[in-house]
């Protein structure tokens, strides 16, 4: 063995970083086929509606499209939560502890308003689950992204949590960049749910 | 630099701190906090061909039902429970978790690294899907099992026909499958493009490794489709929606769309693994470079592609217009052709190489014989007028038995023949390989053969008899006799897995002189796979002199560190620490098994189920090493750290 090992190329990997961000990182594939997977889910949705509008010659099938204040109330605050997302996404690469805390926080604080106004959304839809095919799927994509919601804010908050308890490391950095990363997932996916939920009943 | 960093000595200390660090907790409690990939890898596969036993033996009773005319062995019900059940059997608990099992086994090897990526997670979805399996046997048993078939048409699985829990518990079956086989694909995918050997650039990746990066990416984006239409069946069940309710403004074809844009890429799933198990074969046995690697590359990913353009061919008799009929008529009939291409390099690699004949090989090459037939009926079936001939009958059940026996059973039998040395350290018997191989092909061909002729002659499937007067008897008991021929030769395959495990012969490294990094490691691999960690500079690195390859050192060898290397170039980028072995991925699948059981009967069990499933998970991520977070303050403003290289 030793004759081989001695004449072969070398390359010493120890002076490289022990983390790295972004797409750089291998976390951020794990991330990226995740959304991959539930953005499937939300695109076959839609596509479900369409094709059910598709089919029935009423659409929305004998009710009222749903109530635009909350819906349009969530589009607008959601996007604004991108701000503090974004802070706390550059506080995390900067290493920057306090940061991240503060931004975190805020993160949070929209979370839990999001989640509030996501129940006056499911009150204003006009409809129930088990009125119609219309109102299951009315329901369904609201339901889903509202499971985006709750299961982000959860991490949001678990993930907070460490930052201010520890155990810490500095590789744990990345999993805050990577939460924000997500967080842009559930932004991005409602901008078609609500063109679908509120604009397309309101089409003849 | 070239100089010799390791003497063996240093070598020796360097591994036995490695095993130390990389090694899973032993004992019968360790037992369930296992994330090595191997360890993984192997449950996954043991676990689905046990599951393949099963199916088998449930397609057992129906050849016997079947073998005569007006046979009552098996009541009607219980002949609907049994073909569902050796459908969704082998469907969601065989194939597919077998073939990506096995991948989680080889996957991280053939390309050179010492771990899959989110171990945990993969142990996660091993979990899930043993419990997934669990839970369909023992409902089958209080004669719950599933009686819709495995596509579960609505509206007989829906709320109105479907009666009691049976469709409930083939779409739970369903939703457990999927879990785990979604993020196994994720693991898979991320290991592929990240974790690669430095040097192994994208056209040096293997063909197998090639063909599972595919197929992890078809079921990213196939199997939502599948988990979307079995909560929704679930859920008009449960709750009253009404997604498949042609009364109140749902569609029951809407159900076949969701169903089979999920079920076509699913026969890629399982065929394009196979694919590349036959590349491999084929060019190890062989013993030369497999011949157009570009072109099976690319007949891979085209595949793959129009195999997400192909799912209304499942449709043909529903009344679609003529159009759209049409136009999968035409892409089923394309799909042809880079299955051709690849036919074409594999032939190619055969006339110029020179045939080392072992028992692998010759399940390559009966792959060949059998798939090419599964493959013409599939053209057929690509035309409208005939698929609507015979729709539903036997000619179909052929067909997809040569495509997924032929195209998938075939070339994995071989497979798992051929990396039997690696992960046991031992080598099956060569005789017995052979007696199993031709006793399979004869004992298959005369099981499926005539029911082309049985489906021709207006055979329906899924009828649990059939009168005398129909003369379907005789191709009927042909059938039967050939499905023994074939438990035989499975028999015979068992036993020299089991004579290999006990003979004290150990494997070499390489005992089949192959190319890919898989053999340059131990048979069976340490731990931590390779030390020193190996780099690649051709495609077939251990065809050419090992001095030609480079070697990487560097990584930490005090904890579980890995190499992430670039995707495109494979180039070292930096080093990661990564998970250590833990039993919350086993409670999380616990927690998520409750959940899912319960919510058959409760739609409260999505609220209250998900509290144990959050506490598994934050027991799961909540880290046990570092620094309290003023520490780390403190550590990062006195600059040990290096923020500029871990930066952008």
């Amino acid at each position: 063995m030793a004759a081989p090992v001695r004449a072969r190329e070398v390359l010493d990997v120890s002076r490289l970083p022990a983390y790295a961000f972004g797409s750089r990182s291998e976390v951020s594939f794990g991330t990226a086929g995740f959304i991959a997977i539930e953005g499937m889910m939300f695109a076959l949705l839609i596509a479900s509606y369409l094709h059910l509008r598709a089919r029935n010659t009423v659409w929305p099938m004998g009710v009222a499209p749903p109530d635009l204040l909350w819906g349009t109330l969530n589009l607008i605050l959601l996007f604004v939560s991108a701000i503090p997302n974004q802070l706390a996404k550059k506080a995390g690469e900067r290493l920057d502890l306090p940061k991240v805390q503060l931004w975190m926080s805020v993160c949070l604080l929209f979370g839990v308003v999001l989640l509030g106004i996501r129940l006056m959304e499911f009150r204003s839809l006009n409809v129930a689950w088990d009125t119609n095919a219309y109102g299951s799927l009315v329901w369904a994509l609201l339901g889903f992204h509202a499971m985006h919601l709750v299961t982000d804010v959860g991490d949001t908050a678990v993930l907070a949590g460490v930052m201010f308890a520890g155990p810490l490391e500095e590789s744990r950095f990345v999993d805050v960049s990577e939460n924000a990363f997500y967080w842009y997932f559930v932004i991005a996916a409602w901008v078609p749910i609500y063109v679908v939920l509120y604009l397309v009943p309101r089409i003849s | 630099m070239t100089a010799g960093l390791h003497s063996p000595v240093e070598l020796e200390q360097e591994r036995r701190r490695l095993t130390e660090v990389w090694a899973d907790p032993p004992g019968f409690l360790g037992w369930f906090s296992h994330i090595d990939h191997k360890s993984i890898g192997r449950r996954f596969v043991v676990t689905a061909f046990g599951f393949f036993t099963l199916g088998g033996l449930l397609a057992a009773l129906m050849r016997i039902q079947l073998a005569r005319p007006d046979q009552s062995f098996l009541s009607a019900d219980m002949y609907n429970q049994v073909f569902t059940m050796h459908g969704t059997t082998m469907m969601f608990l065989f194939a597919v978790p077998v073939m990506l099992g096995l991948a989680v086994y080889i996957v991280p090897l053939a390309v050179g690294a010492r771990s899959i990526a989110f171990p945990r997670l993969v142990a996660y979805g091993y979990w899930m899907f043993l419990f997934g399996g669990i839970f369909l046997f023992a409902m089958f048993a209080i004669n719950t099992g599933p009686d819709n078939g495995w596509f579960s048409y609505v509206p007989l699985a829906g709320p109105e026909f479907g009666l009691g829990k049976r469709a409930d518990v083939w779409a739970q079956l369903v939703t457990f499958s999927e879990t785990s086989s979604l993020v196994v694909a994720v693991a898979l995918v991320t290991t592929i493009l990240k974790m690669r050997a430095p040097g192994m650039a994208l056209n040096r990746i293997p063909v197998y490794v090639w063909a599972m990066l595919i197929v992890s990416l078809m079921t990213i984006l196939s199997m939502p489709a599948i988990m979307l239409a079995s909560t929704t069946l679930i859920m008009d069940r449960l709750i009253g929606t009404h997604f498949y309710n042609q009364a109140e403004g749902g569609d029951p074809l809407l159900w076949q769309h969701l169903f089979w844009f999920f079920g076509h890429p699913e026969v890629y799933i399982i065929f394009l693994p196979a694919q590349g198990m036959v590349s491999t074969i084929i060019s190890t046995f062989f013993q030369r470079p497999l011949v157009g690697y570009l072109a099976v590359v690319l007949s891979l990913v085209s595949t793959a592609f129009i195999g997400f353009g192909v799912w209304v061919h499942h449709m043909f008799t529903t009344g679609l217009p003529q159009l759209s009929m049409s136009f999968f008529t035409v892409a089923s009939v394309m799909i042809v052709v880079p299955t051709g291409i690849q036919f074409f390099c594999w032939i190619a690699t055969i006339w110029t190489g020179r045939l080392v004949l072992r028992a692998p090989v010759l399940w390559a090459l009966g792959f060949f014989a059998v798939f090419l037939i599964g493959g013409l009926t599939g053209v057929m079936l690509a035309a409208v007028p005939l698929n609507q001939q015979v729709h539903d009958t036997f000619f179909v059940v052929a067909h997809f038995h040569y495509v997924l026996i032929g195209g998938a059973v075939f070339p994995l039998l071989g497979a798992i023949h051929y990396w039997f040395p690696k992960m046991t350290g031992r080598m099956m018997g060569e005789r017995l390989g052979r007696a199993s191989f031709w006793l399979f092909f004869a004992g298959f061909n005369l099981t499926f053969f005539p029911m082309h002729q049985l489906g021709l002659a207006g055979m329906p499937r899924r009828v649990y008899t059939y009168q005398a007067v129909m003369g379907w008897g005789t191709l009927n008991l042909l059938a039967t006799a050939g499905a023994v021929l074939m438990t035989v030769a499975l028999v015979i395959y068992l036993i020299n897995i089991v004579r290999a495990l006990r003979s004290r012969a150990p494997a070499t490294d390489d005992p089949w002189h192959a190319a890919s990094l898989e053999w340059a490691t131990s048979s069976p691999p340490p731990p931590y796979n390779f030390s020193p960690l190996p780099g690649v500079a051709t495609r077939d690195p251990l065809w050419n002199r090992p001095d030609e390859q480079p070697l990487v050192i560097g990584v930490d060898s005090t904890c579980r560190e890995v190499l992430v290397t670039r995707l495109t170039d494979a180039a070292p980028d930096h080093r990661r620490k990564l998970v250590t072995p833990s039993a919350w991925p086993f409670f999380a699948a616990l927690a998520t098994a409750l959940m899912f059981i319960w919510s058959i009967f409760s739609p409260w069990a999505v609220v209250w189920g998900s509290i144990p499933l959050t506490v598994a998970l934050i027991g799961w991520f909540w880290p046990r090493e570092g620094v309290s977070p003023a520490a780390l303050r403190r550590q990062i403003e006195s600059g040990d750290h290096a923020p500029s290289e871990a930066t952008h």
